[in-house]
């Protein structure tokens, strides 16, 4: 489905990545783990398009998508949910919702969503009227992941998702991310938290200072020493 | 007692005219600010290269006789007036956003800066070498009528000026409050990556931006136009400075701040030339706008600077 080959990016002169080659295949889990400064959120940026890779390309659906600018990437259905969570603060949640489905013009497409969304996180149901930046960390972070399913992903990169939130928040956000695997939606995931993503994904890259060094099934790389080591915190 | 009210109730109108003015203006500063966070020096000349567009628009089309036949006629004149004269103004700010300013847009934030004074240098100086160095008189075809209500001499200029402001800010804020495009501004503004993420296409909501506010400034200076009677090339200096200044206090980046603050600027004025000074009129709202910054740093509707940042 989706098909990096070699992607080299740069921040002015620092190449951020140098040549970076990942696949998905439709309806897998695929992490990026990899510690602070990888190029993990680089990866993501750049399969999104708000940065053009030097080098390299970028296939969806047989279609090159490297070097559009983010709307039209958008516009093919892979949705970034970015680090952070982003959300609009002056918005209501329900705006917010709203924006995740710009590019739609499908009303009733669009009401079943929302129920979808809401279904998914009824906590965002009691709060569609309060403004995004008034959110809890946690709820922001559902927001977000509901704000992206608003655009029906064909594959959703989800950045970071467990950044910063309390170990029962970061349960349900994993939970989702199965159940929304379970139901259709392929999904490319970038984690620091490498022991839950490993559990959830079925494929994983890990890397290092620009470059993939070490790919695998989930368990395979859980069980594997190195990352043992250098991921998991074992001595 | 009634003499009293009458000077107040004057200044009033007088403030709310002019303040509606610095409002319109306001808003352009405004607006491009929420979007880039930049200060558009250029956006002064809109207010004049509004009110040279609207009249020769005028003019030209007060040649056709159908024009001037009848009140309804009329009417449509100034309409089409200004009409013709903000979709130009309009055209010509995103023309300037394109060449002066899109190619800079990750230059650090001087070169923009410098850009705009550059475009406004040039556009100041169009018009005093193809134009005229001199003021020129701005007809007004209708006859001005005043009332004369509770002691104050209201005239029917300034209650053309003031209802077509508020409807004009009605328009904008309904457009940006409801409409789908209103809505990719506001996203643009609060996040802009995060709104290239939801499909919004950035380029064309800075276009947009850079299309109303000029059109709403350039109304404004077809107002002092008629209002005043005579245009200049240099006529949007000082209305540019003072309408910045409006969009700061009723804290920058937010729309309904910078239409309090265009009025409260205009009231201020008003009242301080009618009961303290001519002379010292701006000195007096200048110094009562900064003891208003120092309370409030962020504006009066603005978010606290922290917030901002
Ligand atoms: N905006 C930027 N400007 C310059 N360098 C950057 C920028 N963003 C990231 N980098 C650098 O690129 C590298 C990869 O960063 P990033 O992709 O954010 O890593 P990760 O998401 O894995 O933590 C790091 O060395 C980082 O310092
Ligand atoms: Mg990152």
């Amino acid at each position: 489905m989706l098909k990096v080959n070699d992607i080299h990016t740069f921040y002015g002169k620092i190449e951020a990545l140098k040549g970076i080659s990942i696949e998905v295949q439709e309806g897998e889990i695929v992490t990026l783990i990899g510690a602070n400064g990888a190029g993990k959120s680089t990866t993501l940026k750049t399969i999104s398009g708000q940065l053009a890779p030097l080098h390299g390309s970028i296939e969806f659906l047989g279609e090159a998508i490297s070097g559009m600018p983010s709307h039209a990437v958008t516009a093919k259905h892979v949705i970034q949910v970015p680090e952070g969570r982003r959300i609009f603060p002056q918005m209501s949640v329900r705006e917010n919702l709203d924006m995740g489905a710009f590019l739609r013009n499908d009303k009733e497409g669009i009401a079943e969503d929302l129920e979808k969304v809401l279904d998914l996180f009824p906590r965002l149901r009691e709060r569609l009227a309060q403004k995004g930046g008034t959110l809890s960390g946690g709820e922001q972070q559902m927001l977000a992941i509901a704000r992206g399913m608003m655009a029906r992903p064909k594959l959703l990169m989800l950045d970071e998702p467990s950044m910063g939130l309390a170990p029962v928040i970061v349960d349900v956000i994993f939970e989702t991310i199965k159940r929304l695997n379970e139901a259709g939606t392929t999904i490319l995931l970038v984690e620091q938290n490498a022991a839950m993503a490993l559990q959830v994904a079925h494929r994983g890259y890990v890397l290092e200072t620009g470059s993939v060094v070490l790919q695998g099934g989930g368990t395979e790389l859980l069980r594997n020493e190195q990352v043992r080591k250098t991921y998991l915190g074992e001595v | 007692m009634s003499v009293e009210f009458g000077i107040i109730g004057q200044q009033l109108v007088n403030g709310l005219t002019l303040g509606g003015m610095y409002a319109l203006l306001a808003l352009g500063y405004t607006l491009v600010y929420g979007i880039l966070l930049m200060i558009n020096f250029a956006h002064a000349e809109m207010f004049m290269f509004g009110a040279y567009v609207g009249l020769f628009t005028l003019q030209g089309l007060s040649r056709i006789e159908f024009f001037t036949s009848s009140g309804p006629a009329l009417l449509l004149l100034y309409v089409l007036t200004f009409l013709i004269a903000m979709v130009v103004t309009g055209i010509l700010g995103v023309i300037i956003e394109r060449f002066a300013y899109r190619p800079l847009r990750h230059a650090p934030r001087l070169a923009p800066l410098i850009s705009a004074i550059g475009v406004s240098l040039f556009l100041q100086n169009a018009a005093l070498l193809w134009i005229s160095s001199r003021s020129i008189p701005f007809p007004v075809l209708f006859e001005v009528r005043t009332f004369r209500i509770a002691g104050a001499n209201i005239s029917s200029m300034q209650i053309l000026i003031i209802v077509t402001t508020i409807l004009l800010m009605l328009v904008l804020d309904t457009f940006v409050s409801r409409t789908r495009l209103g809505r990719a501004m506001r996203a643009t503004s609060q996040d802009r990556d995060a709104a290239g993420l939801m499909g919004v296409d950035i380029n064309r909501v800075i276009a947009l931006t850079f299309f109303i506010g000029p059109a709403l400034g350039g109304a404004a200076g077809i107002f002092s136009g008629m209002y005043y009677g005579n245009i200049k090339y240099n006529m949007g200096f000082i209305p540019g400075i003072k309408s910045f200044t409006a969009a700061v206090i009723g804290g920058i980046g937010n729309l309904r701040g910078a239409m309090l603050g265009g009025f409260l600027l205009g009231l201020l004025e008003s009242l301080a030339a009618a009961y303290i000074s001519t002379g010292y009129k701006d000195v007096i709202a200048f110094a009562i706008l900064i003891v208003v910054l120092i309370f409030k740093p962020g504006g009066l509707l603005g978010e606290s600077v922290a917030e901002k940042v």
